[in-house]
């Protein structure tokens, strides 16, 4: 059966996967035709499109990979060891530098797993304040990987337009915690201060820069007929596949599964009392993933606009002692954090400290999927492939 | 929990009674390999399974409670460490501790417990899921033919607590040298920084400002 016949009934994506795998056999047959020698293709860990030191050797026939494996490690800091020697309270402080674009989003999960071991629940104005910081950090991560996508590409302008953007919600973030990457801004029971004067206005002005440049990297980027023959069809990840390596996030999304931990759970946060839409992508490409990538950043904006409105007012710190001791019990927590689902299983054994943390980051279960989606694409794919996975190198090694 | 606005739609929001049901699609499942099940209301469910099922319980959870997204695979190691916080002072006599074994929710009979979690992403719901590792022999049947992705997770798993993984086509570290002796996350297993140098918290105690200096004080008795 020929690839025409096949593809007349079926839409524009498939056709665009089927022209893809014809080409790619066709390559195939070229290569043993011509008797060409395979070749190990060291990728990294020094390299700009892995964000940091992940290796990846390839196994190349000609142009194509015929075999990928990432090396991580090469960033492990043994998390879940060190959690063990530390209270409840300190543990923050660590888990703020397993995703360190995004530092607050994880932090949050683990108080709330503390939270829930200890039957307390943070004020309704913590959670506000609380949800906003973590769309921001959303922002502030995303808004670098959508800059960042450009650079891959040999496009330089992005990556300046997303430093200048991101600064501002990095000010933002410094002028309610203190801290620029490590906010360190969550307790158990509430949050550390009160939100300082003037900062809601400054955040609305801000949300809007940020909307125009979403505009821009839209306009600048994703309608460049470059970018999209660099990115349609490339990397297809299928939903099934997808659920089985359990992608998350932005990944999994891309792929059409309808899937969001911000609406899908009960959690004591506040998106559920905003009105947002989650986005989804039928064709699971590399420019889905990028595509959702954007509309989140956009949708976070305006999640945060809109809680903006209806901060309540009240305390932002539960009633907790001073010495904290977490009464006996398991509880898992996971949020959908800016590069997916980040997850605590705590357990505790009414101690100062957890009796074992296992640390479930977004980019592990991202990144084990490299193998699969590398196989038989051609070289110049493997950057914009990994570039639209998104991982950070803390998130994977921990 | 507090009251949502009318127009989400808490239908499609998990219950208690979904995690029931999913209890009993599982003993229905795989019989009696389900030892032990613990609902708790308002949280979340786990299970304990036979050893031996470990990989049928993955397929049934996979094929017939519909739990299409993987999560993660990893184990506890239920020993109390005999180094505590590492916080003990070297010069002092070695603390006494007491290392009972005691499993946490649905219990256990071994030291290692395997612990797993999969979610629902139609249902929007998780399951927990917990077997023992027997203590003469630390191997459990792979889940990779289960779910793909717990490939890396066994590969963690392996290097960090030593657990073998029947089925597993390539055990490598991932984190650590090759040749590493050792399984760091084993409770066992001292955490060097603790060791080489005392934690700072208990050399240099300064007494707060407003306080009696117990400290200096103590000093100036000692002498």
């Amino acid at each position: 059966m020929s690839v025409e016949t096949v593809s007349g009934s079926l839409g524009l994506g498939d056709r665009q996967k089927l022209a893809y795998i014809a080409s790619q056999a066709a390559d195939a047959r070229l290569n043993v035709e011509l008797e060409t020698e395979g070749m190990t293709l060291n990728i990294g860990p020094q390299h700009p499109a892995t964000h940091g030191t992940l290796r990846i050797i390839c196994r190349l026939d000609g142009e194509q990979v015929v075999w990928a494996e990432p090396s991580a490690g090469y960033m492990h800091r043994g998390y879940e060891k060190l959690t063990e020697v530390r209270t409840f309270p300190q543990v923050t402080s660590l888990v703020n530098r397993i995703d360190w674009l995004g530092s607050f989003a994880n932090e949050v999960p683990f108080i709330l797993a503390a939270e829930k071991l200890m039957g307390i629940e943070a004020p309704p104005r913590a959670q506000h304040i609380r949800t906003i910081l973590f769309e921001l950090s959303r922002i502030a991560n995303v808004s670098l990987f959508l800059g960042d996508l450009g650079v891959q590409m040999g496009a330089v302008t992005p990556v300046f337009m997303a430093f200048r953007d991101r600064e501002y919600v990095l000010n933002l973030i410094e002028g309610a915690t203190g801290g620029r990457f490590h906010p360190n801004f969550d307790r158990i029971g509430g949050l550390k201060d009160d939100l300082p004067k003037g900062w809601i206005d400054e955040t609305r002005g801000v949300m809007r820069k940020l909307r125009n440049f979403c505009d821009e990297i839209e306009t600048l980027l994703f309608g460049n007929e470059i970018f999209q023959a660099r990115m349609r069809g490339i990397g297809v990840i299928p939903k099934d596949i997808g659920l089985q390596y359990g992608l998350s996030g932005a990944n999994l999304r891309a792929s059409g599964v309808d899937y969001d931990l911000r609406r899908d759970q009960h959690l004591p946060m506040a998106w559920d009392k905003v009105d947002w839409k989650v986005w989804t992508h039928p064709d699971g490409d590399s420019f889905a993933r990028c595509w959702i990538r954007l509309m989140e950043t956009r949708e976070s904006t305006l999640i945060v606009d809109r809680l903006l409105d209806t901060i309540p007012s009240g305390a932002i710190m539960a009633k907790v002692p001073r010495i904290i001791k977490v009464p006996e019990g398991e509880a898992w927590v996971s949020t959908e954090n800016p590069l997916g689902e980040m997850g605590y299983y705590v357990v505790s054994k009414g101690d100062l400290g957890p009796f074992r943390v296992k640390i479930r980051s977004a980019s592990f279960n991202n990144i084990s999927i490299v193998p699969w989606v590398l196989r038989g694409v051609l070289v110049p794919d493997i950057i914009t492939i990994l570039a639209s996975l998104y991982f950070i190198l803390g998130d994977i090694d921990r | 929990m507090s009251p949502l606005p009318s127009d989400t739609p808490v239908a499609e929001l998990p219950g208690d009674a979904l995690r029931e049901r999913a209890v009993d699609q599982l003993r229905a499942a795989i019989g009696d390999a389900l030892i032990d099940t613990l609902v708790k209301p308002g949280d979340d469910v786990w299970v304990r399974v036979r050893t031996d099922a470990w990989r049928e319980a993955g397929l049934a959870l996979r094929d017939r409670l519909g739990m299409d997204n993987f999560g993660f695979v990893s184990a506890i190691d239920w020993l109390p460490s005999p180094f505590g916080r590492g916080e003990d002072d070297p010069t002092a006599p070695p603390v006494e501790r007491d290392t009972t074994i005691k499993q946490g929710y649905t219990g256990g009979e071994t030291r290692f417990q395997l612990l797993a979690r999969v979610s629902s992403t139609a249902l929007h719901y998780g399951i927990n899921i917990k077997t023992d590792v027997p203590d003469d022999d630390l191997t459990v049947q792979s889940w990779i033919p289960v779910y793909a992705g717990a490939n890396w997770h066994e590969r963690e798993t392996h290097e960090m607590f030593g657990i073998e993984f029947a089925g597993h086509p390539d055990l490598r570290n991932m984190y650590l040298p090759t040749g590493f002796e050792g399984y760091p996350l084993r409770k066992d297993f001292p955490l060097l920084a603790r060791h080489v140098k005392t934690w700072p918290g208990i050399v240099d105690v300064e007494p707060l400002p407003g306080e009696p200096e117990q400290a200096a004080t103590d000093e100036g008795t000692a002498e």
